[in-house]
């Protein structure tokens, strides 16, 4: 079953009291990433194949494939997000405002491609998220 | 279409992504979901493509439990059945849920730059 795939995508914006270059640090730069989503080996430049990492739950190994697809300083970065036999690409862009910066993350790419990635996808990630609740809350 | 019983008991998220992942199978859902019940011939006369074809989309859709059909007489009559979104919305909603987790910390993290 070889159907071209349209694909669904997932939007969160959000509005912060702070200059996109800051902003633009705190997406760019590896130990900054790293207090905020993940270990990575991230380097802001196009090509560069990377991978963030997470400690493994059963049903996923905690690693996510990526590749940097987009760079414009202060204003856009994208990058491939491949994990579990399914592939989506993240972008973030940062428009000013008067107050600060409008963030936008949109996730695209989610489509159907086996059972098992989907199911195991599902799992996995109930199962992070349960775990990053335990550890964000260990820090208050 | 045929559909074997066995294969309808268990809608998984991975129906309704593959359901919809297709266009014309889109078309025809929100087609539905907007002006209600239809025939084939109904929606094939807005589909583009051949009967047979609109048929075969709708059988993917029934099996997603995205439309539900209704017999009188000859005609079969399709609708909309959109709480079949369900799992894929929960599926998503992880997803959200966990870049809604990461926009917090980000935001912690950009107050912390400040000091």
């Amino acid at each position: 079953m070889t159907e071209p795939a349209a694909s669904l995508s997932l939007v969160i914006e959000r509005e912060m009291p702070h200059p996109p270059e800051k902003i633009w640090r705190a997406l760019t730069q590896g130990p900054l990433i790293e207090e905020w989503l993940m270990k990575n080996d991230f380097q802001p430049a196009v090509g560069h194949q990377f991978s963030f990492r997470s400690t493994p739950v059963p049903g996923w190994d905690g690693v996510i494939d990526s590749e940097v697809l987009v760079i414009e300083p202060n204003s856009r970065l994208s990058y491939s997000w491949a994990t579990m036999g399914t592939k989506t690409v993240v972008t973030w862009t940062l428009t000013p405002t008067t107050v600060g910066t409008h963030l936008r993350m949109e996730q695209t790419g989610f489509r159907s491609e086996t059972d098992a990635a989907y199911k195991g996808a599902t799992y996995g990630w109930t199962k992070f998220i349960g775990n990053m609740e335990r550890v964000v809350g260990g820090l208050d | 279409m045929v559909m074997i019983p066995a294969m309808q008991a268990q809608v998984t998220t991975d129906h309704v992504f593959a359901a919809l992942a297709d266009p014309t199978r889109r078309a025809i859902f929100e087609h539905l979901a907007r002006d209600g019940e239809q025939n084939v011939r109904a929606l094939t006369a807005r589909a583009g493509v051949s009967q047979p074809a609109v048929s075969k989309h709708l059988g993917i859709l029934k099996h997603a439990r995205l439309v539900r059909d209704r017999r009188t007489g000859r005609e079969t009559h399709y609708s909309a059945q959109p709480q079949a979104l369900k799992p894929m919305l929960d599926w998503m909603g992880l997803y959200a849920a966990f870049w809604h987790d990461r926009f917090d910390r980000l935001e912690s993290l950009l107050k912390r730059m400040d000091q």
